[in-house]
């Protein structure tokens, strides 16, 4: 059953991109290590970070496509799920501190002592575990998106609704977590990280490390989606997206699917969001910002949605782009990406993905053919 | 309440109203099995409503809707009707238009319609045979691998008769099947519908007095929220009230 659930999801298209990711996770490395520092092929330390800093986020907007691409969820607060994820990172490392802490106390994290906190709260128990933390990574964004997703879906709220109530949902989390009392650190968030199981997150062979991490993770976020979009509950989710009453009217239970797929993506949020806390070294309240969320969305529009692929390298580009105009025009980031979003809307509704999928139809056919574009991929 | 017991459905006394407005008034319909019923009825006489309710979208004020003799319909929700076995088809051709016509179809077949089921199913070959002999009786053989999305009106109506009959439901609801069809088409609708009553109870709602004779079955005609008439075509066309209502005012 499995074998054929994996033939059936590996397709041409499907091996090369996992291929052309587990070569990255490989060749990486290999440049930053081996290829001399003189050399054009050399790639600086400060690089890897950046990488490992994207694939992060060609994660989180895979688990965006998964949702809004087939199933048409728009969540514009997923960056939610992404922040818990990175705080639950985030307090392994702060008890991985230890005594080494500005105020040496060997239980307490520094804020907690710096509010006159006695002991440990209760739900900070067990995360100086790495195997619990693992588990909890998932956990916990799965049980927000369980709760959240079982009452809206339940209700029946869809469209423009359901991404305003994403919206609020991920800011009620912002307020919350810039309070002290909450244990989280407030609004200075948790930092100060010394190492992850035994090896200092400071060190480049440990970026490296978390970089290659970060490409296999979205090598598997990737065969996960192909195994689900390929199947018949994929096809009964793009149904939904299509005519939702009439996938009802079949017999399809529309709210089971929306919140299977729901809790899938918040899981793989999660795991976006806990490879990145310790390759940028903190994880604060900003990360629930709705601004955030919605460039998720941005990144997924301009690569292509519905096309996995398309979140993967509408993620990688648009970061690309960021990265670049935070140093040359720091000023017009924001303008650009704006301009861009439209221009994607206007000029580009297949992202893209779809734009190279309509060139090649015309070569081969020629222009005639090329309003019969393909469907989102299967 | 005897013929409870037979029917395939049993709608006693439903009322429905929108902001005042009553748009079922006490109706009364028993279906019974293997029966092929037409509803024919002016604009706004309610039709639309009743399959509505049948099929859960909309929840009656007072009433009672009994599927088999045995289940209230109005404690189930739309999933939970459709699996059921009642099955529908719209007004307004609704088919997935980003999956092939096959698809279509495929999706439309009876079967464990649970998650689970649906992220490990793979075809057996009796499903494929299923899906082949669907698609030859509503002549669709040869756009198989169309995008629904592709297809002409009349064709996108037919798709969607085949979904119900890939449903294998014990009872139909068929929102004017030939609503914007050629003649031609509008003819071959008639003989596919009274194939399909063979073994399938089916009412039809239509506009088209010439297809409710070519039907040739029962009619029942609704006037404001319930029943004006009842009988054959030919008993219905000669009613006082009936031509009251079509043409009178």
């Amino acid at each position: 059953m499995i074998s054929s659930m994996l033939i059936r999801a590996l397709d041409r298209n499907a091996l090369i991109v996992l291929l052309a990711l587990v070569a990255i996770a490989i060749a990486i490395p290999i440049l930053n290590i081996f290829v001399p520092v003189e050399s054009a092929f050399h790639l600086p330390d400060y690089m890897i970070q950046l990488l490992g800093k994207y694939m992060c986020y060609a994660l989180l907007a895979l688990s965006v496509d998964l949702i809004w691409g087939y199933a048409g969820i728009l969540s514009l607060g997923h960056g939610a799920f992404f922040a818990l994820g990175g705080y639950v990172m985030g307090m392994y490392l702060m008890r991985q501190i230890g005594t080494r802490g500005v105020y040496g106390n060997p239980v307490l994290p520094d804020f907690m002592v710096f509010l006159n906190w006695k002991e440990l709260p209760w739900y900070w128990l067990g995360f100086d575990n790495f195997f619990f933390v693992a588990f909890m990574i998932a956990l916990v964004p799965a049980i927000l998106a369980l709760v959240f997703g079982w009452f809206a879906f339940r209700s029946r709220v869809t469209g423009v609704y359901l991404s305003i109530i994403t919206q609020a949902m991920t800011y009620a989390l912002l307020l919350a977590f810039f309070r002290n009392d909450m244990g989280f650190g407030g609004n200075n968030g948790l930092t100060d990280f010394k190492d992850l199981l035994g090896f200092s997150v400071q060190e480049n062979s440990t970026k490296l490390v978390l970089f290659s991490a970060s490409t296999i993770a979205v090598a598997l976020g990737y065969l996960v989606s192909r195994i689900i979009v390929s199947s018949r509950l994929g096809k009964v989710l793009v149904s939904i997206r299509d005519a939702e009453s009439r996938t009802r009217f079949l017999g399809y239970k529309v709210e089971n699917y929306k919140l299977f797929i729901f809790v899938i993506s918040s899981i793989m949020a999660g795991i976006a969001g806990a490879l990145y806390v310790p390759q940028v070294g903190i994880i604060n309240p900003g990360e629930f910002a709705p601004a955030n969320s919605i460039e998720i969305v941005i990144w997924v529009a301009v690569g292509g949605r519905g096309t996995l692929i398309g979140a993967i390298i509408g993620a990688i580009l648009v970061n690309y782009a960021k990265t670049w105009f935070t140093g040359a025009l720091p000023e017009y980031w924001l303008f650009a990406l704006g301009g861009l979003f439209i221009a994607t809307t206007l000029f580009l509704p297949k992202g893209l993905v779809g734009l190279v999928a309509s060139l090649r139809l015309r070569e081969r056919f020629g222009p005639k053919q090329s309003s019969s574009t393909p469907a989102p991929a299967e | 309440m005897s013929e409870h017991h037979n029917s395939v459905l049993y709608v006693d006394g439903v009322s429905v109203s929108f902001d005042g407005f009553k748009a079922l008034n006490s109706l009364s319909l028993i279906i019974e099995p293997g029966e092929m019923r037409a509803i024919i009825g002016p604009n706004g006489a309610g039709k639309t409503t009743m399959m509505d309710v049948i099929t859960g979208k909309t929840r009656p004020d007072s009433g009672e809707v009994i599927y088999n003799g045995e289940t209230n319909l109005l404690k189930c929700d739309e999933a939970e009707i459709a699996q059921l076995g009642i099955g529908r088809k719209f007004q307004k051709p609704t088919v997935f238009e980003s999956h092939s016509v096959y698809s279509n179809i495929e999706l439309a077949l009876a079967m464990d319609r649970s998650v689970k089921a649906s992220l490990f199913w793979s075809p057996t070959q009796e499903n494929k045979d299923r899906v082949d002999a669907i698609l030859d009786r509503i002549r669709l053989s040869g756009e198989r691998n169309e995008l629904a999305a592709n297809l002409s009106h009349g064709q996108k109506q037919w798709l969607e008769i085949g979904m119900l009959l890939a449903q294998d439901p014990k009872l139909l609801l068929v929102d004017e099947p030939v609503a914007g069809m050629t003649d031609s088409e509008t003819k071959e609708t008639a003989i596919l519908l009274r194939d399909i009553a063979q073994d399938h109870s089916v009412v039809v709602v239509e506009h088209d007095m010439d297809f409710v004779r070519d039907l040739d079955v029962k009619v029942t005609v609704l006037h404001e929220g319930s029943v004006l008439a009842s009988g054959s075509i030919d008993e219905v066309s000669a009613n006082k009230h009936v031509i009251e209502v079509y043409l009178g005012r």
